[in-house]
């Protein structure tokens, strides 16, 4: 293998892995402010509970992405010099302020958000927690600006083949940036949704009747039904905006060869990148061309008009599949769990069980979308810029398969240890009684007359 | 803004900024490597006693790295690229090393006690590989990355001078926020990491000194011979007082336990002073200078926006974590 390859492999692992922890952390940081705000402003201590719980799993899922993004950093000069060679300049200040302004206010004030409530006032508290939902936030702002450029590039200008900056404005708000944010903030959420759900109804599972894993199940069940419909929304336009700017991904998604006029959406095929065709349609007619032109008879582009242009076919066709696929079935789920909610009745065994079985339904999710979009971005690495193979590193592919070797064998013991951490971590809470003895106290301070029996909470 | 900065200043700015982080992360990351590197494998109350002390920190310290490793990406791409892929596999180990203690530390603490003790040693030896894979590193580096023999023969000095001088300040952070028996122990430690650190700066600097003329004619040549010296004398005198101060410590009864920490800080900053007073204006030493390596002066300035504002706020809300968990450290509970 080449180290073009071996990069390749390296990049996509490192990145893939990166993104599962992010994806989780962005959204539950907000999730944390609310249980926060609740607390304050109910003083149910059982929101408390939720937010140590919670926030633990928080910290974990922090740490992971915060070991495998150092990785990133490190990636881009050794693997791809030709990127920033090409590309820096654009590219080093977006990354710049990631780490300037979401970083380290995230790192800093996780640590409050953890160790520090016996020795901050309770609003610097919550301030921080707030903070550090910012500090995702903020993070996911530059990344996803700087990803949306490579896609979409311009405000920019080429001197002796290399890219200066022109613009800045026009840098960050380029074509698929507002698309791609919103797409993603949501799959966060749905992904911190389906995750929160699917370990409270685990620790239902495992009898445990405390108000905390119920209350945690219907606020994530309820945020889920509410961002689904959002989400499809939100896909649905940013599908659109990729027909506009890059139609050869749109094609590869489609699975349309030819430019037709009412072209046929494919509930499945096998595409055929040799022969040029597909195998085993199942067509619905006219179906892409309604949903991409909103008209029976729209043209459609095929992936002949860009010979030698176009991504690969099979993955992009295919992820986009699952990727919708785990949509609709996160829309079923949550309006079925949101129906029982709504009619105060407890989930069936079976109802719990999917939720369980859900619970990292989200991370399959967002990297079939993720791999729609990065490999439809080939075979350029900055769309019509700079092409993948010319920003590939020197270095010998001995070293590369040692590196990608070890990244593999780690990375695939850190994910079964998260996820059985995650569900050790849900079985103990079963068993802990969960109140503390500043809990106690603070209740009594407050005098609160409504405290809750603790046995039963 | 700034458009009157002039391409000069601008290196000079950025080369500023890379190593105040630098050596931040130095410092910072360099106490609680050292504090995992000190971790005994069989004494576990001395283990949860030490990993708390560092609880509140590690996160915002290793963000120095990503600071630094970001600021020589965007600001010196070419040195990135060069030093990193010339350090291809150390890098990689010491990503690796970093992984592990970075996922131990939050392992351990939710894991069944039988595994907290192998999650415990995953963070011992994560840490070591980190500070081997960093001091080899700075001894390439400082080689004008060359891989000959005697670079790599420097190169395992180094990786041993770092981890002992991280050994060193991780155990004088132990004596400021440990109590009893764990405060005895880091007492101990610190007195011998100063010796091996002592050794270490003196082996290092004579190293120095044959590996590059320039640096040499810049040390042992008048006048700025005779200013220069007075670096070295005051990173002996100072070590030579913290060698008495270990020693008096243990029964003043508290009193003066943040002296040993302070002045680790102190002969960092003085041998950091020392190494950036020898290779500047290069950025790979002997082969690379700021200039050559600087990347297109008006994105900096664009960014540059941005660290006038932001890295003050940063500091700000650092010194104020470390005033809100200041004392002696408490057990590391999720509160």
């Amino acid at each position: 293998m080449d180290a073009f390859l071996l990069s390749r492999l390296q990049f996509a692992l490192n990145i893939s892995f990166h993104i599962l922890f992010p994806t989780i952390t962005m959204a539950m940081g907000w999730f944390l402010f609310y249980f926060k705000l609740r607390s304050n402003i109910s003083g149910h201590p059982v929101w408390m509970r939720m937010y140590r719980f919670w926030v633990r799993v928080f910290a974990l899922s922090f740490a992971l992405g915060v070991v495998s993004g150092v990785t990133m950093s490190f990636q881009f000069g050794t693997n791809w010099p030709g990127f920033m060679e090409k590309v820096g300049n654009v590219a080093g200040p977006l990354l710049g302020y990631e780490v300037l302004t979401a970083f380290f206010l995230e790192a800093t004030f996780l640590g409050i958000m953890l160790f520090g409530i016996r020795r901050v006032p309770n609003w610097l508290h919550t301030a921080s927690t707030l903070i550090v939902a910012l500090g995702t936030t903020t993070s996911a702002f530059w990344i996803l600006a700087l990803n949306s450029w490579m896609q979409t590039p311009q405000g920019f200008e080429v001197v002796d083949g290399v890219v200066y900056a022109t613009n800045w404005k026009e840098i960050i708000f380029n074509p698929s940036f507002p698309y791609r944010f919103v797409h993603m903030m949501l799959a966060s959420g749905l992904t911190a949704s389906f995750l929160i759900a699917g370990l409270s109804a685990y620790r239902m599972l495992k009898g445990d009747d405390k108000l905390a894993p119920k209350l945690a199940l219907k606020t994530a069940t309820y945020t889920a039904a509410v961002l689904i419909p959002l989400q499809i929304f939100a896909g649905d336009m940013h599908g659109l905006n990729t027909l506009e700017h890059q139609p050869q991904k749109v094609a590869a998604m489609e699975g349309l060869w030819e430019t037709t006029e009412g072209a046929p959406l494919l509930l499945f095929a096998i595409p055929d990148e040799e022969s040029k065709e597909n195998h085993f349609e199942v067509p619905i007619p006219y179906g892409a061309s309604l949903i991409l032109t909103h008209e029976l008879k729209g043209e459609i582009k095929g992936l002949n008009e860009f010979e030698g242009e176009h991504p690969p076919v099979a993955p992009v066709f295919f992820g986009f599949r699952v990727m919708v696929g785990m949509g609709v079935l996160m829309l079923a789920v949550s309006w079925l769990g949101s129906l029982y909610l709504m009619r105060n009745k407890d989930f069936p065994v079976w109802l719990k069980r999917t939720f369980a079985g859900m619970a990292f339904s989200g991370w399959i999710a967002t990297l079939a979308g993720w791999y729609v979009t990065e490999i439809g971005r080939q075979p350029y690495l900055v769309s019509g810029v700079l092409r993948t193979a010319d920003a590939v590193t020197q270095l010998p592919p001995a070293n590369i398969a040692l590196s990608f070797t070890l990244y593999l064998v780690i990375y695939t013991v850190l994910l079964i240890a998260y996820m059985g951490t995650l569900m050790l971590m849900c079985r103990r809470a079963v068993e802990i009684e969960e109140i503390t003895t500043e809990e106690r106290e603070v209740t009594k301070a407050k005098m609160q007359p409504t405290d809750p029996d603790p046995s039963t909470v | 803004m700034f458009e009157n900065v002039s391409a000069e200043m601008l290196g000079n700015i950025y080369v500023g900024l890379l190593g105040l982080s630098v050596l931040l992360y130095a410092i910072l990351d360099g106490y609680d490597l050292g504090v995992g590197v000190l971790i005994p494998p069989r004494t576990e109350a001395f283990r949860d006693d030490m990993i708390a002390s560092i609880g509140p920190y590690w996160d915002a310290n290793e963000t120095w790295l990503v600071l630094a490793i970001g600021l020589l990406l965007i600001a010196f791409p070419e040195a990135h690229s060069e030093f990193l892929q010339t350090l291809y596999l150390p890098a990689t180990f010491m990503l690796l090393g970093l992984i592990l203690r970075g996922v131990a530390f939050d392992f351990r603490a939710k894991v069944v006690q039988v595994k907290k003790r192998k999650w415990d040693l995953v963070f011992k030896y994560g840490s070591l590989l980190t500070t081997l894979a960093q001091g080899y590193m700075l001894g390439i580096y400082v080689t004008g990355l060359r891989t000959d023999i005697w670079a790599q023969g420097f190169a395992l000095l180094a990786a041993f001078g770092v981890t002992a001088a991280y050994a060193f300040i991780g155990s004088c952070w132990l004596i400021l926020k440990g109590e009893g028996e764990l405060q005895q122990k880091a007492y101990y430690w610190a007195r011998r990491g100063l010796g091996v650190l002592a050794v270490g700066i003196v082996a290092v600097s004579i190293a120095n000194l044959t590996l590059h003329d320039d640096v040499r004619d810049l040390w042992l040549s008048a006048p700025w011979g005779y200013v220069l010296f007075a670096i070295p004398l005051a990173c002996f005198a100072l070590l030579a007082l913290c060698g008495v101060l270990l020693k008096k410590l243990p029964d003043a009864h508290g009193k003066g336990e943040w002296l040993p920490f302070f002045i680790a800080l102190l002969v960092f900053l003085l041998c950091f002073t020392a190494f950036g007073i020898s290779y500047y204006p290069f950025i790979i030493p002997g082969q690379m200078t700021v200039m050559d390596a600087l990347s297109d002066a008006s994105s900096l300035r664009f960014l540059l926006v941005g660290v006038v504002i932001v890295v003050p706020i940063i500091l700000a809300y650092t010194a104020m974590v470390y005033k809100i968990f200041s004392g002696k450290s408490e057990k590391l509970s999720y509160y």
